[in-house]
């Protein structure tokens, strides 16, 4: 995370303990998407910078890092996209704030396979009825579709834009 | 024109079982065709393939690359070509200073430093595409070898079109050499001539021995005003080849080589390599 990311200016420590949990979770989560049959005896590195930080850290880094993949050609088989949501005072919330994660409630961060609808992270913080869990869940759900169509059509633009100028 | 049908990782391209899968797509667990990368579907006969916007170079036989040794090892050296592996050139693939033919003795290998050291350019022909891909060069020509004295520029592989000759002269005074890897280098004509590997007739290694050729500054602003050029050309998404660069080479005499680099002048120095192929 960059230094002047937070609202508080602060250094951050090559190894501090939440940006080793994102990095293990993101190689454990491209690990399973990214057809690594295509590449024998290879590593991929995967650099993620975080420029503005207002909450929702990790999902942005799992967006991020798909839109680079498939940028760069790399095989993968879907789409990964992410979304946080919690539960304050009865009411699910989608896409929580620093202020809110860092209220107390639950917080919950799920990245899905959007088409094949597999999960492949769910984490969560605090702690959270077993009763409200779905709610929280579809909401986060929702939030994963809306940011799926995006990149989506992200993607397709970009297709169309380049495509357009390449000749034949 | 029929419409380009693009997809992102995840689409499903069909739901017909009778294609065959291609590069760029996978068999999802019901037996759909799923696309993995992001591109436009290319259909041939029965084979669907996904071709990706930009991706690393996969090498066929035949083609002309330009690489940087990264490692020299023990009978070889790996050679960085903008490929998924490092490129394999072989010590027995390379031409001995002297022009001579003879089996390669424990004092060559001690010697692969005085040939390629980490970091050398070099121009090489793909002689053999290895079975997880990789690929063995060969600089078995007086016209392959180490580059000196120019200027490289790196462009996506999927904009360099395949020809027949690599090597061009271009008519400013300047040599390009398009390595179908995406590698360019610009050099200037009289260096590349009198460069070539000196016959010796001690039969030591003389690539060592560099002649003391200055370059003029009008070469270099004819190097920097090619590579500028191909910048602009990039920037365009528009095909590599002697010709495209040979217009917008002539529609930017008009501007000042530093100007070359702004939107609106790149615009207009491309637009007759828009029109051709």
């Amino acid at each position: 995370m960059a230094t002047f990311s937070a609202s508080e200016r602060r250094k951050r420590t090559r190894g501090d303990r939440k940006s080793v949990e994102t990095s293990l979770a993101l190689r454990q989560m491209f690990e399973s998407v990214i057809m690594r049959e295509l590449y024998p005896q290879s590593k991929i590195d995967i650099y993620i910078q975080v420029l503005q930080s207002d909450g929702g850290n990790r999902c942005v880094s799992i967006n991020a890092a798909t839109m680079a993949l498939i940028d760069a050609g790399i095989p993968l088989k879907d789409f990964v996209c992410a979304s946080s949501a919690g539960y304050i005072e009865d009411t699910p919330l989608l896409d929580l704030n620093y202020l809110e994660e860092t209220a107390g409630g639950p917080n919950l961060t799920l990245a899905l396979l959007p088409k094949s609808n597999k999960i492949v992270l769910v984490q969560m913080d605090s702690r959270l009825h077993a009763d409200h869990l779905e709610k929280v869940m579809n909401t986060a759900i929702t939030g994963i579709s809306r940011v799926h169509a995006i990149l989506d059509r992200t993607v397709k633009e970009h297709l169309q834009k380049t495509i357009g100028t390449i000749t034949a | 024109m029929e419409t380009l049908h693009l997809v992102a990782p995840g689409d499903v391209i069909t739901t017909d079982t009778g294609f065959m899968r291609g590069h760029g797509t996978y068999h999802s667990d019901d037996g759909k065709l799923v696309a993995s990368v992001a591109g436009v579907v290319q259909r041939i006969n029965r084979l669907i393939s996904v071709r990706p916007l930009q991706s690393r170079y996969a090498g066929e036989v035949g083609d002309v690359v330009v690489g940087r040794i990264v490692e020299v090892q023990q009978k070889r050296w790996k050679v960085d070509t903008f490929s998924r592996l490092e490129s394999v050139l072989l010590l027995s693939s390379i031409n001995l200073p002297g022009g001579v033919l003879r089996r390669r003795s424990a004092q060559d290998e001690l010697m692969m430093r005085t040939y390629f050291t980490e970091g050398d350019l070099i121009s090489a022909e793909v002689q053999q595409v290895f079975s997880d891909g990789s690929l063995s060069l060969h600089t078995r020509s007086l016209k392959y070898g180490k580059l000196k004295k120019g200027c490289l520029i790196t462009v996506p592989p999927s904009l360099v079109k395949r020809c027949k000759n690599h090597f061009h002269n271009m008519l400013c005074g300047a040599s390009v050499i398009i390595g179908n890897n995406g590698y360019v280098w610009i050099s200037s004509m009289e260096v590349d001539q009198e460069d070539q590997i000196l016959l010796n007739p001690r039969d030591e290694p003389d690539t060592t021995r560099e002649k003391d050729i200055a370059i003029t500054r009008e070469e270099r602003e004819t190097i920097a005003r090619l590579r500028n050029c191909i910048q602009a050309l990039v920037a365009r998404k528009l095909t590599l080849f002697d010709t495209s660069i040979q217009y917008t080479f002539d529609a930017s005499r008009g501007y000042e080589v530093k100007e070359l680099l702004r939107e609106d002048v790149m615009q207009e120095i491309t637009e007759p390599a828009r029109n051709i192929d």
